[in-house]
């Protein structure tokens, strides 16, 4: 149990995905990459959006976002999330909130 | 969408929902608009729902309302990695209607209150996100939705979108968050039999507990996990300031696992499905974090203006009366024909300030930052008392008076006999 992916409990969600039009993504990506050291997205990210790549790039799949803001919010250092809500009726469906 | 309206609410959570029912009822002119596919979509909680607020807005709420267990324990626990100390509460007045709390489900409870909203007469539009408020000068007169042709005008835009609050902050009537003002809370939900929740919670009928826990689950950040009995299922979370799971680089769905895998836990989700995992943000940031909330032409309620009590873990009843005030201000200034500028407006905060809303927020003003700065009431102190426990408890030859002088001797080295005052004078000013 202790070692279940964040994967496995997202595929138990339900979400209406809006394909093509991720409603998150990263400014300029040069800043993530050589600005910031801590890329603590790609950690606090609940849903596990946010991914380290090895050559410090940050990756960014926004299919299995729980719209929360955190990202947003935790890059205070350099503001480089562009964050919207996703169009009506797409995104996380909760069943049971 | 040309029309015009008196008043349109953006969201229907509980503070849009309690505004916009209040509103139409008095015979105004409401749109209501919602991005989900239906209201509670998009919408997460624990979920405790206090009976108080709701009474006050729609007093027969029991008849019909979806509610999973109404609570007559609440259990506290402290814990380290192998124990937990607890101060269980448990009183059969608790068991006698009308009750004062209930588990909720929010997808369910919050589909059920909109369904009154509409029945008040108020027109819901959900699937619709509204990108921006439509400015003239310094008045808001609508909201840009992403439906095709999606402006829309009225009178007054109450916000009520939540506590991302993305309109105010597009707007500039507020900065962006900080991440020492918001709570990042994440949960999951486990189905199982009714017999077995009853069973292992020692319940009958739609009686419930809740547990509470602080100390070392949260690895040394300010926070708390959570347990609810639903009828059917239980709710497991944990949730700690943004500005820690920042500075300490913890995974929140680690976080969360490894609460799951505590040994007083996991026994209790035992056999358990769980069926959905949610996140969600919660503005913790108190009093001293509360933005503008109103202006030329518009309102802010609930989440979005930062109302909730997070001592007690109350949020969604602070929701609810912003929500019913704003509205009652409304109406009020609606009857006499006096327009919604930010001068009039103002009477939205002077009754706010006078409820229980601001004089709660105002009381604990201080506690953020205490805790923010003192993390040993997070940290050390559960582990002293679980040691402290665990000494007095283990019979192995050693005598009493011993046991206790080691004991104190814990408390003064980790932290000091001054660390030990000065903590308990903080907590009693700040709960003063």
């Amino acid at each position: 149990m202790s070692t279940a992916k964040v994967e496995e409990k997202l595929f138990q969600n339900r979400y209406k995905v809006d394909t093509g039009r991720p409603h998150i993504s990263i400014k300029d990506p040069e800043i993530c990459t050589n600005q910031c050291s801590s890329q603590q997205c790609a950690v606090c990210c609940p849903a596990g959006c946010y991914t380290q790549e090895g050559n410090g790039r940050i990756v960014l799949i926004t299919d299995g976002c729980l719209e929360c803001g955190t990202c947003r919010i935790i890059c205070d250092d350099h503001r480089n999330v562009a964050w919207e809500y996703p169009r009506g009726g797409y995104g996380i469906l909760f069943k049971f909130g | 969408m040309a029309e015009k309206f008196d008043v349109i609410v953006v969201g229907a959570g509980p503070s849009g929902n309690a505004a916009a029912y209040t509103l139409a009822k008095s015979g105004l002119k409401v749109l209501q608009l919602e991005r989900g596919e239906y209201p509670g979509s998009k919408n997460v909680q624990g979920a405790i729902l206090y009976s108080d607020a709701l009474e006050r807005i729609i007093p027969d709420f029991r008849d019909d309302a979806p509610l999973e267990r109404h609570i007559i324990e609440q259990r506290m626990w402290m814990m380290d990695d192998e124990s937990y100390m607890g101060a269980h509460y448990r009183s059969n007045t608790f068991n006698k209607p009308p009750y004062n709390r209930y588990t909720i489900i929010r997808a369910q409870f919050d589909k059920w209150f909109s369904q009154k909203v509409q029945e008040a007469g108020a027109l819901l539009i959900c699937e619709t996100t509204v990108s921006d408020l439509i400015m003239d000068d310094d008045r808001v007169i609508g909201v840009q939705t992403d439906r095709m042709g999606g402006s829309v005008f009225a009178d007054l835009v109450i916000l009520a979108d939540g506590v991302n609050s993305v309109l105010a902050r597009k707007a500039g009537f507020r900065p962006e968050l900080n991440p020492g003002d918001v709570a990042l809370a994440v949960k999951e939900i486990h189905f199982m039999p009714q017999e077995t929740i009853e069973s292992r919670f020692n319940l009958s009928g739609d009686a419930g507990v809740v547990i509470e826990m602080v100390g070392k689950i949260t690895k040394g950040m300010m926070g708390t996990g959570f347990l609810y009995t639903n009828k059917e299922s239980l709710t497991i979370g944990v949730g700690c300031m943004l500005s820690d799971f920042k500075k300490q680089a913890v995974s929140p769905h680690q976080l969360l696992e490894d609460l799951k895998g505590h040994p007083s836990v996991k026994p209790l989700l035992e056999g358990g499905e769980m069926k959905e995992y949610a996140a969600h943000l919660i503005p913790e940031g108190g009093y001293k974090a509360i933005p503008q909330i109103y202006g030329n032409g518009w309102l802010v309620v609930g989440d979005s203006g930062m109302f909730v009590n997070s001592v007690h873990r109350e949020g969604s009843n602070l929701a609810m009366t912003t929500g019913r005030i704003a509205a009652e201000t409304v109406i009020g200034l609606a009857q006499e024909g006096l327009p919604f500028t930010a001068r009039n407006l103002a009477a939205y905060r002077t009754a706010l300030d006078n409820s229980f809303v601001m004089k709660d927020l105002k009381k604990y003003k201080n506690l953020p930052g205490i805790f923010h700065s003192n993390p040993q009431f997070f940290t050390t102190y559960p582990d002293l008392m679980s040691q402290a426990a665990q000494t007095m408890l283990t019979v192995n030859g050693i005598d009493k008076k011993s046991k206790e002088r080691e004991i104190r001797r814990s408390f003064t080295h980790k932290r000091s006999l001054f660390g030990l005052m000065g903590d308990a004078f903080k907590m009693w000013r700040a709960f003063e």
